[in-house]
């Protein structure tokens, strides 16, 4: 083994080689506008630092792959503690970059071994009973847990004002699922029947006066007829075609937003947009004429806190509403015909199902819930503009869905907990935010393409799964 | 038997297909039988899969007429990719087996029963409602996935995934999954390909009782001997895209042409 | 008929930098298959080099522009290569084999990724460039209108225009070019013949990504202005150029950059310039859907 060093070494240094060569001008040459043109502010310290650890990083990688793990282990440690350390690097991203790499040859270290234990976990009787039950379980904690959570200590405002927000996303994730996860139809426009939804509840509350529970059965009508529309043409195309389309549509929609000033009010957007009500009652100190706030309606003191939970429920339900149906129509023909035409559209047509049209139906199911969920968004922020329906904006459902694992519905909460949660709770993450869903949906491809939560239930069993040995 | 019929279950005629310059099928016209296995057989190259993607619809044939006579006439050649199967109820498999591998061997059967399925459950609005009319069908339909599961000895496997099945009991659920469609024409594609002898032996003892015990007209395409001249009761033999011969199976084993186009000009004993 | 001829010649010079960057799409399509999402973002990349590296000739003092625009040429065309070839080698060669949708998955990520690289390493803000090149040459006057071909255009068009003649050459007469068309009809029998697919394709993405460079670099002295989000809008344009000319096809990815150019250029011009990128996404889809081989490729045939 130590015969191969000279050749591990090499590598090693070509890979810091390469990652000297990727960083040199784009990290190196920070470039900055001082007002009178631009000026260079060098990096190079920072760029030496990232390629030793880049070369170490690659060494210690090659050292555990080849079962050395003494030596992986301890460089590991060293890389960690280094990064952790008082000493002082340029900027705490390089902290941060030094402690990962640390980690990650730790975490490839002892990898055979925990993959080892799972997998006789996993296909061990007892084991599969408990995937099935556990997962079933564990939903129903989560569900508990959820319904609780504004009666628990931990709802404060910033509390609950995050847990709406995953929720949404959680929501987003759970529509496109159905698109992506069970259809198979890669969807990158998906953020455009978000902006319908949005815009349909802006303008006909504004406009209309019409209220929240109202619009938001239209919103999603109006969301799934874009679908069709959008979808007749364009389903027949292969996969990747299909997803450039949805993605040139999901930029349209945003261009006309912003250019058709007089339907959207363009790049100013939508302000003033009533919230939801609660059979009536508004959420407010005092109630506009003619109506009562919810306050007056109970009987209980006025506090800012209750709009916030009134929204919270109203999107937990929304969701609940969207994962009930997932899992019901999973075991229709209609979700079958999904999952078989995701598996193979060419032996789905000689069975005789039409393509096209279950497709569509899959793509205006899944847009009738990001309907839903816009008019929501809208109600939630009182105020639009096209500025909230960037490609960015699919991109992130596309990173929760795919994260989550392609068709897995606790998947998705669990990743948009991480995705969603995690960069909120630590604001210093926030500027890597986009950079690490990048990353993870190349490192979900290569090394666990079926997302983090793999196991697929079967829609329907002809023989009961036995519990215990 | 077949050819002899006077009311065949298709009729093939004039069928040419073309891609661009070449000519993959050049003016064959046949016929089959209803309760009756014909093979198409040929080397290697000789049109007998195009032949198929005609049938099923896959390709659009350049020229030529394909009549289906079941529960009433169709025209196949002016239906569209889905139609052959969910109208004239064509069903077929593949030559590189086409299940859905990640979905279950029960799963795949159920899928099969789509259109029905699709009827009963109002366009997915009673079975969301869960109405008892979808599940009284939903539960004819899994016990005739049921019945064909022991008829091709998978019931124990039926919540597997399809792609975790050994490659015979692959083609066997390929044959199945066909046959759940409730077609009134099988098409099979090479079924017997990489089966050992006694696996091709229970294949064929299936499609014997597909003929007789259900009464399903079978088209096959196949390059095992044994299978084809035990089994079948009419031949079409296709060479470089034309029919150069057709019979009962002892005629067409006799026919020169047929023995020049497998073997060139040495001859070799029928027993091969 | 002035304002035309003005038209023509802006479009024209849009579409050679459309169609250096069609060619990464159509030549890594034609030899995997796949959309290379994120070589919209190689081609900011290029930008982004090509502006440090006029940058750096500024301060080293290379004051001739045209010894300038040849060193940030080599220059961005080597570093953008190494980012094309890491970005196969690391993101999409370990997916062969995978699932049919994991490598537009994974190339979406590594747009993602690029794009907030740059953000974080470069900042958010545009970049302005000071004009390299000034001046033009005024062809005709009409209706008050004088018709201007700046000397700009004519590096662009003249650049665009050797580089295809050169890649069209090495295509079409070297061994390289050999393999990889051997690569595009059929990878499995080019590997038995000896042909190092690895390798091979890997060259696809260098060649894609340096010609995108060049593009990246003709941008920024157009445009003499660069952002972290130019791939985005740029990319989707080259690959409808792409798609126009019938993906996989080189001579189609040229005509169709052209084609596109001449579109944005003319509805900009005689309709509204807000809806010019709706116009193209429009061609797009339009092509998709009734002749999704293009203008100049060959009609795929579903085999079964």
């Amino acid at each position: 083994m130590v015969g191969r060093l000279p050749a591990l070494l090499k590598d090693s240094a070509l890979t810091a080689l390469v990652a000297g060569a990727l960083g040199l001008f784009i990290v190196g040459f920070r470039t900055t506008d001082l007002g009178k043109g631009l000026f260079f502010d060098y990096q190079f310290v920072d760029l030496g630092i990232a390629v030793v650890t880049i070369f170490f990083g690659r060494l210690g990688l090659h050292l555990a792959s080849m079962g050395l793990k003494w030596p992986a282990f301890a460089l590991g440690t060293a890389l960690g503690a280094v990064g952790a350390s008082p000493l002082r690097l340029p900027s705490t991203f390089l902290h941060w970059f030094v402690v990962i790499a640390g980690v990650l040859i730790i975490l490839r270290t002892i990898w055979p071994w925990a993959n080892a234990a799972l997998a006789t976990a996993r296909h061990s009787q007892r084991g599969k009973a408990f995937g099935q039950r556990g997962a079933k379980w564990f939903g129903a904690i989560l569900l508990i847990a959820a319904v609780l959570l504004p009666f628990s200590p931990f709802s404060n405002q910033k509390n609950m004002d995050l847990a709406v927000l995953i929720l949404t996303y959680v929501m987003l994730g759970w529509g496109l699922n159905i698109v992506v996860g069970l259809a198979g139809l890669l969807d990158l426009g998906y953020v455009a029947f978000y902006a319908v939804g949005a815009y349909s509840y802006a303008l006909l509350s504004t406009q209309y006066g019409l209220s929240f529970w109202t619009v938001l059965p239209l919103a999603g009508m109006f969301a799934a007829t874009f679908g069709l529309l959008l979808g007749f043409p364009v389903l027949r195309l292969r996969g990747d075609y299909l997803a450039i389309v949805t993605m040139g549509f999901g930029e349209i929609i945003r261009l006309v937003l912003l250019n058709w000033v007089d339907l959207s009010n363009g790049p100013a957007g939508i302000g003033g947009i009533p919230g939801p009500t609660f059979f009536g009652a508004v959420f407010a100190e005092t109630a506009p004429a003619g109506k009562q706030t919810f306050a007056q309606m109970m009987n209980i003191p006025f506090s800012s806190n209750q709009r916030l939970i009134y929204l919270y429920y109203i999107i937990l339900l929304l969701a609940l509403v969207t994962n009930f149906f997932t899992q019901r129509i999973r075991r229709l023909p209609v979700g079958r015909a999904w999952e078989a035409l995701r598996e193979d559209e060419t032996a789905c047509k000689a069975l005789g199902i039409n393509p096209t049209n279950t497709k569509l139906t899959a793509f205006a199911v899944g847009a009738m819930f990001a309907g839903f969920a816009g008019s929501f968004f809208a109600a939630k922020q009182r105020f639009i503009s096209p500025e909230s329906f960037t490609f960015i904006e699919s991109a992130i459902i596309l990173s929760i869905v795919v994260l989550g694992g392609m068709g897995s519905q606790i998947g998705v909460v669990l990743a948009a907990v991480l995705l969603i949660g995690l960069p909120e709770w630590f604001r210093d993450l926030g500027a890597y935010r986009m950079i690490v869903f990048g990353l993870a949906m190349v490192l979900i491809m290569v090394f666990r393409p079926r997302g983090l939560i793999a196991h697929r239930e079967p829609s329907v069993r002809l023989h009961p799964v036995r519990a215990g040995p | 038997m077949s050819a002899a019929n006077p009311q065949p279950l298709i009729e093939v005629e004039h069928l040419t297909m073309r891609f661009g310059g070449l000519v993959a099928v050049d003016d064959v016209s046949f016929r089959a039988g209803p309760r009756a296995i014909t093979a198409i057989i040929g080397p290697n190259g000789a049109g007998k899969t195009t032949v198929f993607n005609c049938i099923t619809g896959f390709y659009k044939p350049t020229v030529g007429r394909l009549t289906l006579r079941g529960d009433r006439e169709y025209l196949l050649e002016r239906m569209l990719g889905h139609e052959v199967g969910q109208k004239a109820r064509v069903a077929r498999t593949f030559q590189n087996i086409r299940l859905f591998p990640g979905m279950t061997v029960l799963e795949n059967l159920l899928v099969a029963q789509h259109n029905k399925l699709m009827r009963a459950s109002g366009m997915s609005i009673f079975g969301l409602l869960g109405l008892q009319r979808y599940r009284t069908a939903e539960a004819a339909a899994i016990d005739k996935a049921r019945s064909w599961l022991e008829r091709i000895q998978l019931l124990a496997d039926a919540d597997r995934p399809a792609g975790e099945l050994p490659y015979g009991a692959q083609r066997r659920l390929e044959i199945a999954r066909a046959m759940c469609s409730d077609p009134q024409l099988l098409c099979l594609d090479e079924p017997a390909a990489g089966l050992n002898p006694r696996e091709s032996a229970e294949l064929n003892d299936l499609l014997v009782s597909i003929r007789d015990v259900d009464g399903i007209g079978v088209l096959l395409i196949e390059h095992d001997m044994t299978v084809v001249m035990r089994i079948s009761n009419h031949i079409v033999v296709l060479d470089y895209g034309r029919k150069i011969a057709e019979g009962a199976p002892d005629e067409v084993r006799n026919d020169p042409a047929v023995i020049r186009a497998y073997l060139g000009t040495a001859e070799d004993g029928p027993d091969a | 008929m002035a304002y035309f001829t003005q038209q023509l010649i802006n479009a024209v010079t849009l579409g050679a930098i459309y169609g250096l960057i069609a060619i990464g799409y159509t030549m890594v399509y034609g030899i995997i298959g796949m959309i290379n999402f994120a070589h919209g973002d190689i081609f900011m990349i290029g930008a982004f080099i090509s502006l440090i590296g006029f940058m750096i000739c500024a301060t080293v003092g290379i004051n001739s522009a045209a010894f300038a625009i040849l060193v940030v040429l080599l220059l961005a065309m080597v570093f953008t290569a190494v980012y094309g070839w890491t970005i196969e080698r690391v993101a999409y060669r370990p997916l062969r084999g995978s699932f049919k949708l994991a490598p537009l998955i994974s190339a979406i990520g590594v747009s993602i990724l690029l794009q907030n690289y740059v953000q974080l390493a470069q900042g958010a803000r545009p970049k302005p460039a000071g004009s390299v090149v000034q001046g033009g040459y005024n062809l005709f006057s009409a209706d008050g209108f004088d018709v201007r071909v700046t000397w700009l255009q004519i590096i662009i068009v003249v650049v665009t225009v050797l580089l295809m003649a050169g890649f069209s050459w090495l295509i079409a007469a070297t061994p390289l070019g050999r393999q990889q068309r051997a690569c595009e009809q059929d990878m499995k029998m080019a590997a038995l013949l000896g042909v190092d697919v690895d390798r091979t394709i890997s060259l696809t993405f260098v060649m894609g990504s340096a010609l995108a460079a060049v593009a990246g670099m003709l941008f920024l002295m157009y445009y003499g202005v660069v952002d972290f989000f130019i791939g985005f809008l740029a990319g989707i344009k080259a690959f409808t150029a792409a798609v126009l000319g019938g993906i996989g096809s080189l001579p189609g990815a040229m005509l169709g950059g052209l084609l596109i150019g001449l579109i944005e250029v003319f509805w900009a011009g005689y309709f509204s310039s807000e809806y010019k990128d709706v116009a193209v996404f429009a061609i797009l889809v339009l092509v998709l859907i009734f002749r999704p081989s293009g203008l100049l490729g060959k009609p795929e045939i579903e085999k079964v």
